[in-house]
């Protein structure tokens, strides 16, 4: 065994990811690893392929060539559902959730169990799960909404529970776009709270355009440009780097 | 804390008891058995539109083809009553004794191969029940695997029901043709055209029916039936909440046949007989129609749709004949437009809130003496 001279584990890795749209690279042959516990944002100007990158992971989007390895596994080839049970948890841009459903059954149905057909008839909603739903809505400041059907949540509640749905899930990687976009001044500072609390013990991609946001989470920054990547590394690092600065002025 | 923690809860107790009322006491004892099979034929539609409910109201799959699984239930059926009803004493003129009727006129001398396992009850029971399910199985593995949805299904839907129509017409030795099957008399011996028969099978459709209501509401109030309702608005959601979408939907589509087999075997027993004019497009769309006007998101909606609509039928067709098309076109048009919860969202929105408001102002008043006596402006 050549002890010592094994790569290093990533959690993620992504290699010579290509998705190609009609002969447009919205990603082209991009590559970049994250490690275990590692809070990694992605920013770049708007078509950079930010969304596209989540997208991929997740299996929204089919990838033209490359890989995505999650802890060994290959995720191009699996199905969503299958890339959800291995890990992977993912909020959108734009919050959706069940509107026609309560706050606790929204929360229930993120609930890693019964995801089969006869799983799901025979589901029983047990004091684990009850106390789980609890527990996460305390979370996201929804405990006492849990009977409120989400169509009545204002904009920021219901990306935090989006962000519940996903918490309940117990993802080892966790991946949000634009979390705190459209929210409110104090909205922000509770999300900025919420997020901080979750990232433990797991890792974290996120999009996100609010610079000071960034900089307060971040441990490292990847800045996407038309596909590729532009400059990687710490706030400081990126925010110095002559490129980006060209590219973030020069619009 | 729990919500849906009882199974009916109070309107739909209710509702469940208004409909055991009437279809097990007032109708029985107040028509006469012409009138009363009249009606079973009707319920056998609100067994489609149960399924619909599931389906096309919880689970946002709109079928516009039913009727296949309503033709295939009724046709299972009928292929064992006419193998029954074609026992060689019953067919000595005919060239080839002990087949049936139709089979010797299209120049068959026997029984052909998918006919044989109807000669069973016991297997006849089950094939109305499965071969639906598997059929629908079929059908919707390969669109939903391929996320065929909206619109596009429905359409397929509809040509599957042309194709089938056309099958069972071209077919006319193995399938009865245009004219169907006909001429049916006994069920396991049993004489199903008398009046007293004809009353027993009502009772006993009844029971399929609640039997079916009950089916229907446990999927509802299961984490399935929340799921589907997810589905519905928002897909991608619960693909990325590690669901397989397209396992959920092939599961409503499945089950919406099997009712629908139900209502089409019950069918056969109570009018007689099954033809291709139950299993095309038009019949496909009327049910769907049934279900919109008593209420796509509601179980009992749909049984009151079917009985309703039915009954309109009859009623303006025997007098208005040219006119009742027109009729059920403008109807369906106006339900989509202003009640698209149908029948069960006008209960539920204008009629129900009042009875409450009434209900509890009438406690309020018994309990506050006369205090209450100037009405709250409202």
């Amino acid at each position: 065994m050549l002890v010592g001279h094994q790569p290093k584990e990533f959690l993620l890795a992504v290699s010579g990811l290509t998705v190609s749209f009609d002969g447009f690279k919205a990603v082209n042959d991009l590559s970049f690893y994250v490690e275990e516990n590692e809070i990694r944002v992605i920013i770049g100007p708007n078509g950079a392929g930010k969304t596209t990158v989540l997208d991929l992971i997740c299996g929204k989007t089919r990838a033209t060539s490359g890989s995505i390895q999650f802890r060994g596994q290959e995720l191009t080839k699996l199905r969503e559902n299958e890339i959800v049970q291995a890990g992977v948890g993912r909020k959108f841009q734009t919050p959706s959730v069940f509107e026609d459903l309560t706050v606790f059954e929204n929360l229930e149905i993120s609930f890693p169990r019964g995801r089969t057909v006869f799983g799901s008839l025979t589901f029983q909603r047990d004091d684990t799960v009850k106390q789980r739903v609890e527990e996460v809505a305390e979370m996201i400041f929804l405990k006492d909404r849990l009977n409120t059907y989400a169509d009545q949540l204002s904009h920021g509640q219901k990306q935090w529970l989006e962000i519940g749905m996903l918490l309940i899930q117990d993802p080892d990687l966790l991946m949000l776009d634009e979390p705190v976009a459209g929210m409110s001044v104090s909205e922000r500072a509770k999300t900025a709270e919420l997020l901080n609390r979750i990232i433990k013990d797991r890792s974290v991609l996120v999009i996100e355009h609010d610079m000071k946001f960034v900089e307060d989470i971040a441990h490292k920054v990847t800045v996407l440009h038309q596909g590729q990547i532009l400059s990687e590394g710490t706030m400081e690092h990126v925010k110095n780097d002559p490129k980006v600065i060209e590219v973030y002025l020069g619009h | 804390m729990v919500i849906n923690s009882r199974f009916f809860n109070r309107s739909e107790l209710l509702g469940f008891l208004a409909l055991a009322v009437l279809l097990l006491l007032i109708l029985p004892l107040s028509l006469d058995i012409f009138r009363l099979n009249l009606v079973a034929k009707y319920l056998t539609y609100a067994f489609v539109g149960i399924g619909l409910v599931l389906c096309w109201g919880y689970g946002g799959i709109l079928s516009l083809g039913q009727g296949v699984f309503f033709g295939l239930g009724g046709y299972c059926m009928a292929m064992y009553l006419k193998l029954e009803a074609s026992s060689v004493a019953n067919t000595k003129i005919q060239s080839t004794p002990g087949i049936p009727d139709f089979m010797d006129w299209n120049q068959l001398t026997s029984v052909p191969l998918f006919w044989k396992p109807f000669h069973s009850f016991p297997v006849t029971l089950l094939a109305i029940l499965l071969v639906p399910a598997f059929f629908a199985l079929i059908i919707g593995a390969a669109m939903f695997k391929r996320r065929v949805g909206g619109v596009y299904f429905a359409i397929i839907t509809q040509a599957i029901a042309a194709i089938l129509t056309i099958l069972i017409v071209g077919q006319q030795g193995y399938t009865g043709g245009i004219n169907g099957i006909t001429d049916l008399r006994t069920l396991h011996g049993w004489d199903i055209r008398t009046d007293h028969a004809k009353f027993i099978l009502y009772f006993v459709e009844v029971v399929l029916l609640f039997g079916c209501i009950v089916a229907a509401q446990f999927i509802r109030l299961t984490k399935l039936g929340r799921i589907l309702v997810a589905m519905r608005e928002q897909e991608d959601r619960v693909r990325f909440s590690g669901y397989s979408v397209a396992n959920f939907k092939i599961f409503a589509f499945c089950a919406a046949a099997v009712f629908a087999a139900i209502g089409g075997a019950m069918f056969t027993l109570e009018v007689g007989f099954m033809s291709p004019s139950f299993v095309g497009i038009v019949p496909s769309i009327e049910m769907v129609i049934y279900t919109a006007v008593g209420g796509r998101m509601s179980i009992f909606g749909a049984v009151w749709g079917a009985l309703l609509v039915n009954f309109a039928k009859t009623s303006l067709s025997e007098s208005f004949p040219q006119l009742w098309l027109f009729g059920l076109g403008a109807l369906f048009i106006a339900v989509v437009l202003a009640f698209p919860n149908g029948l069960s969202g006008i209960w539920a929105d204008h009629i129900q809130p009042r009875i409450d408001r009434l209900l509890s102002s009438r406690k309020s008043k018994s309990a506050a003496g006369m205090i209450a006596d100037g009405a709250p402006a409202e």
